[in-house]
C-alpha cells in the first residue's frame, strides 16, 4: 500500500477452478463514504470484472488474509467494491487513500446466471455491494432493498429506482406473489426466508474465507446433507439446494 | 549442489482446484487422507488473528478408498511429485492407508499427520505410528510433527528409530480466539491450530533442534512468506521448505520466494540455499569455541 516499484506492476495470471484468474497490485483511485458504508475504487489494470456475483480477494493492508469482496461497479478502467467496515481487515480497506496500491485476486467463483426472463434484485444490508454490477448486466430490473439503519440505507443511492425498506420492516414485505427470477444476496435469514419462498431463487451466500481459490476448506457450508466450498461451488447457489 | 525444493504444507493447496500453482513447486503435499471420508467440521472453520489465523477443518477428505481411485489418477497428471499426507485415530488406521497408497507408482512419498490431538501427546505414541506405516510401505515416509511436546528432538530421535525417512516440522500449534463483542470462541469447535507468520520462530527452533538430533532431510513450514523466512529455516537445518498460510493470500508465493530466496542466496556469496543449510549450527559451533 506504499508507492509503487514498476515491476510490481506486474501482473500474472493463472487457471482457478477451471477459470482464468489474475492478480495484481492495483492503485487506490479514491474511496467514498456511502452511508454506513465505503465505494474503494481501483484501477482495473489487467483484471476481467467478470460475472456480477463473482468476488476478488482484496489485500487488506497489515492483515494476514485478505477479504473476498463482490465486485459491485465496474466503470470504465475501474473496479470499485463497497465495504462495509465491521473488522479490523473491512476497516483498513476503507482506510485506503488515492495513491495506494494493493494486491488483488479474481474474478473467483460463480456469479449471477444472466439467462432470466423477468429479474428480480432482493438485496439486505452490505448484500446490495453485488446489485448495481448485476442490475447493469441485466438493463436495470427492478430491485427490492432492505437495511437495518437510515444511515446505512443511504447505500440505495447506487441502485436508483428501487423500493427500499428499513427495519422493523423487512425486504421480503415487499416481494409480489408471482416474484419471477429472483437474484437476491443479503444476511443469512433473509436468503434462508427467500429460499423457502422463491425455491428458483438464485442466492448469493457469504462465508470466512481465508484464499478464495480452493485452498483452504474454510468456506464450508453445508448444501445437500455435505460441506461444500463456499468459494467453488458458490457464492451463488440456486435456493433449491437443501442447505441444512 | 541440490536446490532447496519448495512444497506446500499440507492442507493449504488443492491441486485440483489449482493446478498452476501446484505446479509451481517442487512437490505437491495432499491434505490429509484417513481411512474413511470425514465431513469436516462445522463451520466457522477459520479466524484471522493479530498475527497469523486459526482453522479447525477437521480432516475434510473422501477418504482412502475414492482417494486413491479418483484423485490419484488426476493428480498424477499434474507432472510434479505427489506426496500423500496420512492421517488416523490408531496405528491400524495409518498402516491400513499407507498399505493403500503404497500399491500407487504415483505416489512419490508418504507425510504422517502424526499431529491430530487424539495421538500426538506421547512420543512413543509417535514411534508406533511410524513404525506401523514402516511395516505397511517402501516408500519414503516423512513425519510430520507437532511443536507443542515436551521435547521434540526426543520425538525426532524415536520417530528415526522406528523408520522415518525425513521429518516434516512443523504442524499448526493449538490456538484460541474469542469473539471481542459476545466473547464466544471464534471457531465452531473453540480451539484451532494456530498458523502464519507468529509461527515462523517456533518451526525454526523445532528445525534447529531435530537437526542437531537426527541426520534425517528435514522440510521446514511454518509461517514462511519469504525468501529471508525461508533462509532462516534453511539455516536452521532444513532441506525443503514448505508454504502454508501465504498461498491463501499469493497463489504465486512459490515462484516468489524461490525466486527471493536465490537472490538472498546469492547476496552471501554462495551458489545454492542447500549450501547454507545448517549453518546457524556452525556459527552457534564457532561462537562456543
Amino acid at each position: 500500500m506504499t508507492s509503487l516499484p514498476a515491476e510490481s506492476l506486474a501482473s500474472s495470471s493463472l487457471v482457478l477452478a477451471g477459470r482464468p484468474a489474475t492478480r495484481e497490485r492495483l492503485g487506490v483511485v479514491g474511496v467514498e463514504e456511502c452511508g454506513a458504508y465505503a465505494v474503494i475504487r481501483l484501477e482495473r489494470g489487467s483484471l476481467d470484472p467478470g460475472t456480477p456475483g463473482q468476488f476478488f480477494m482484496l489485500e487488506a493492508p497489515g492483515r494476514v488474509l485478505p477479504r473476498p469482496m463482490s465486485l459491485c461497479q465496474a466503470p470504465q478502467g475501474e473496479l470499485a467494491f463497497l465495504v462495509d467496515p465491521v473488522g479490523p481487515g473491512t476497516r483498513a480497506l476503507c482506510a485506503l487513500d488515492h495513491g495506494d496500491a494493493i494486491h488483488v485476486l479474481g474474478p473467483l467463483g460463480n456469479g449471477f446466471d444472466l439467462s432470466v426472463e423477468r429479474p428480480l434484485l432482493v438485496a439486505g444490508g452490505i448484500g446490495i455491494a453485488p446489485m448495481p454490477y448485476l442490475s447493469e448486466a441485466l438493463g436495470g430490473p427492478p430491485a427490492l432493498l432492505g437495511f437495518r439503519t437510515e444511515l446505512h440505507a443511504e447505500a440505495a443511492r447506487l441502485l436508483p429506482g428501487a423500493d427500499v425498506v428499513v427495519e422493523p420492516r423487512l425486504v421480503t414485505e415487499l416481494l409480489p406473489e408471482d416474484p419471477g427470477d429472483v437474484l437476491a444476496c443479503g444476511p443469512e435469514p433473509m436468503l434462508e426466508a427467500l429460499a423457502a419462498l422463491v425455491p428458483g431463487a438464485q442466492l448469493a451466500w457469504e462465508a470466512p474465507m481465508a484464499c478464495g481459490y480452493g485452498a483452504c476448506y474454510g468456506c464450508a457450508i453445508e448444501v445437500d446433507g455435505r460441506y461444500r466450498r463456499l468459494c467453488v461451488d458458490g457464492p451463488v447457489l440456486f435456493g433449491s439446494a437443501e442447505r441444512n | 549442489m541440490e536446490r532447496v525444493r519448495i512444497l506446500n504444507a499440507s492442507g493449504c493447496l488443492d491441486a485440483l482446484t489449482a493446478p498452476d500453482v501446484a505446479r509451481s513447486l517442487d512437490a505437491f503435499v495432499t491434505k490429509t487422507v484417513t481411512p474413511l471420508p470425514r465431513q469436516g467440521n462445522p463451520p466457522p472453520r477459520i479466524a484471522e488473528t493479530e498475527s497469523g489465523m486459526l482453522n479447525s477443518i477437521g480432516l475434510q477428505n473422501p477418504g482412502m478408498d475414492a482417494f486413491v481411485a479418483e484423485h490419484v489418477p488426476r493428480l498424477s497428471e499434474l507432472g510434479v511429485p505427489i506426496w500423500v499426507s496420512v492421517g488416523g485415530f490408531s496405528a491400524a488406521d495409518y498402516a491400513l492407508v499407507c498399505a493403500s497408497l503404497d500399491r500407487c507408482d504415483e505416489v512419490a512419498a508418504i507425510e504422517l499427520n502424526l499431529s491430530c490431538p487424539n495421538v500426538e501427546e506421547a512420543a512413543e505414541t509417535a514411534a508406533e505410528l511410524v513404525a506401523a506405516s514402516r511395516a505397511a510401505t517402501a516408500k519414503p515416509l516423512y513425519a510430520k510433527l507437532s511443536p507443542a511436546t515436551w521435547d521434540i528432538a526426543e520425538t525426532a530421535r524415536v520417530v528415526a528409530e522406528a523408520g522415518a525417512d525425513g521429518l516434516s516440522l512443523v504442524n499448526t500449534i493449538r490456538g484460541l480466539s474469542v469473539d471481542p463483542d459476545t466473547l464466544e470462541p471464534t471457531l465452531a469447535r473453540g480451539a484451532g491450530g494456530y498458523s502464519g507468520p507468529a509461527l515462523l520462530p517456533v518451526a525454526a527452533a523445532c528445525v534447529y533442534a531435530c537437526a542437531r538430533a537426527v541426520e534425517l532431510p528435514i522440510v521446514g513450514m511454518g509461517g514462511v512468506s519469504s525468501g529471508r523466512d525461508a533462509l532462516t529455516l534453511v539455516a536452521a537445518g532444513a532441506s525443503a521448505v514448505a508454504l502454508g498460510t501465504i498461498l491463501f493470500s499469493d497463489p504465486f508465493a512459490p515462484e516468489r520466494i524461490r525466486r527471493e530466496l536465490e537472490a538472498e542466496v546469492a547476496a552471501r556469496g554462495h551458489g545454492s540455499a542447500a549450501e547454507i543449510r545448517g549453518r546457524a549450527h556452525q556459527l552457534v559451533a564457532l561462537r562456543d569455541q
